[in-house]
């Protein structure tokens, strides 16, 4: 699917070319230390084709994501800046994407966001004034007719050219709607989107198949989210306790049959199995791997799944 | 209706501390409705402070009024024969309206609220209450099968559900139904999912209290 680009950016062009993009997640410290954030960006450099900087991720207070994707795109990695409407009224937000684009950056990825409660202000006052869908098609008018959610005009030279992504997540309930409400995204002006950690294959399986009869991946990149188990305990963690996210008994038991100090190497070789799957898999246009505080393993896990090089373009 | 509770005891007590004669102001409102601060629960409130006070070996008078509504001014005055009394404090039981307009009425008393008001809600079964409404200024929820994202949503989202939403509950808490899972099947069972599907509502919050806080004058009433 080639398609005239919108923007500059460079996950735009791997993907119209037709390449199986790489994405990766990184995650700001919890302080104003630079070189924390190109540390990181060290491990994902060259492994990846652009990097999603979280914004205050599980509502702890974090570098903000515009100011770590700036720090990543000085190292030469670009940014698909993460944006949630949890923190931010639509003021802040519009302000925020010129801001963005003014500084450089291409691609902008919107999420409801964590609610504050599972962070470290849950006394904090929330905001959601716009929800994503709503902030997707705010971004995309933005871009494309030129014009504020207040109708104000944008000059042609001084739209926010901005690649825009979303997430989806066919392991939330309802199973039915997830993709009716992936639909509605793709409408209001999703480029691409990325998925939560995939565990269930069965259930993603089926969901991309539905996705790609209702024609969203002609309209839209669909990128694999992977996240390599780490141990039992991990695997456990999130059967239990991560809202959203499916874990099959399988896995487990798979985790449970190796021992403690070699199922990180497991968890790793069950991705990679996910990845050959990806790669294969109508509508899935790329991987977005999240291994955040585990950035450094990003080198082991594209060599073993055979993603790099990355294409240079 | 306007759902209240009690505060902590703790707290009560520190409304009365150093004071030998307060009037406790029950409503015949709301609040009686969800036992919070009707004529019974002020009868109980003023045995467990006389209680406290006996217990403590310090002197303390409770009285005890109940009026019809404290968001009404023409029921505050009934309160001006007892302000003879000479009360050191007033605590209103009705929802936080009642002791601003008992504050307002009587500008030298001191006036405390007994209750904490929560939410705009109604019962689900006895002794349990759930919140419904928050009051947005333009109601919309006919446009989601008659259920409201606005309040019940722990994100106020007009395109639900979002990816926390599992198994019925909101990621928030397993307590909490995810109300874009009741909208889902509602739209759903009624057949009214195509023309749900494209809606894209954004808010105007100036109805809200983020338009600052809001009066209505009605023409016709005001002779
Ligand atoms: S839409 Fe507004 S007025 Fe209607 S129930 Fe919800 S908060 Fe109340
Ligand atoms: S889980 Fe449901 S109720 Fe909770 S925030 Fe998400 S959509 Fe709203």
């Amino acid at each position: 699917m080639t398609k005239e680009l919108k923007t500059k950016s460079h996950l735009e062009k791997v993907l119209s070319l037709g390449h199986f993009a790489v994405t990766g997640e990184l995650g700001p410290p919890r302080h104003a230390k630079a070189s924390d954030v190109e540390d990181k960006v060290s491990h994902l450099l060259g492994n990846v084709d652009s990097v999603n900087i979280t914004d205050n991720q599980t509502a702890v207070v974090r570098m903000s994501s515009l100011s770590a994707s700036v720090l990543a795109q000085r190292k030469g990695l670009e940014a698909n800046m993460q944006m949630v409407c949890r923190d931010r009224n639509r003021i802040a937000m519009q302000s925020d994407i010129l801001g963005a684009a003014a500084l450089g950056i291409n691609n902008l990825l919107i999420l409801s966001g964590d609610h504050q409660s599972f962070g470290d202000h849950p006394q904090a006052k929330n905001v959601y004034d716009l929800d994503s869908i709503n902030l997707i098609r705010t971004l995309k008018n933005m871009r494309d007719e030129g014009r504020l959610m207040s109708g104000q005009e944008l000059p042609e030279d001084g739209r926010p050219r901005l690649f825009i992504g979303a997430a989806y997540n066919p392991f939330a309930d309802p199973e039915d709607y997830r993709v009716i409400r992936a639909a509605k995204k793709v409408k209001a002006g999703a480029d691409f989107m990325q998925s939560q950690c995939i565990y269930d294959m069965d259930r993603f399986r089926n969901f991309m198949s539905r996705a790609v009869d209702m024609g969203l991946t002609e309209k839209t990149y669909f990128l694999a989210g992977v996240t390599p188990l780490k141990s039992l305990g991990m695997a456990k963690y999130m059967k239990n306790n991560v809202p959203g996210i499916t874990m099959p008994d399988f896995y487990i038991e798979r985790l449970k049959g190796v021992p403690k100090d070699k199922q990180a190497e497991e968890g790793i070789k069950i991705a990679c199995e996910q990845i050959e799957e990806f790669k294969e898999m109508k509508g899935i246009s790329g991987v977005h791997l999240m291994l955040v505080e585990w950035e450094h393993m990003v080198p082991v896990i594209v060599k073993a799944a055979k993603l790099i090089p990355r294409p240079n373009v | 209706m306007i759902i209240a509770e009690r505060k902590p005891i703790d707290e009560i007590k520190t409304f009365v501390k150093g004071k030998e004669k307060i009037l406790l102001v029950a409503c015949r409102g709301c609040v009686t409705v969800c036992n919070a601060g009707g004529t019974k629960e002020a009868g109980i409130l003023a045995s467990l402070l006389r209680l406290d006070a006996a217990k403590e070996g310090v002197p303390l008078k409770v009285d005890e009024l109940t009026l019809e509504r404290q968001c009404d001014p023409e029921y505050i005055f009934e309160l001006s024969p007892s302000m003879g009394e000479k009360y050191d404090a007033i605590l209103s039981m009705a929802c936080s309206i009642g002791p601003q307009f008992i504050a307002s009425a009587y500008p030298n008393e001191k006036v405390y609220p007994v209750l904490n008001t929560c939410f705009l809600g109604g019962a689900l079964a006895h002794g349990v209450w759930a919140e419904r409404c928050q009051a947005c200024g333009n109601c919309i929820i006919h446009k989601f099968g008659g259920l409201c994202p606005i309040s019940r949503c722990s994100k106020s989202l007009l395109n639900g559900p979002c990816g926390g939403s599992a198994g019925g509950k909101c990621e928030v808490s397993k307590e909490i139904d995810c109300v874009w899972q009741l909208i889902v099947e509602k739209v759903t069972s009624d057949g009214t999912m195509d023309e749900f599907l494209s809606l894209e509502l954004v808010k105007d919050w100036r109805t809200s209290r983020d338009g600052g806080p809001r009066k209505i004058a009605r023409e016709e009433l005001l002779k």
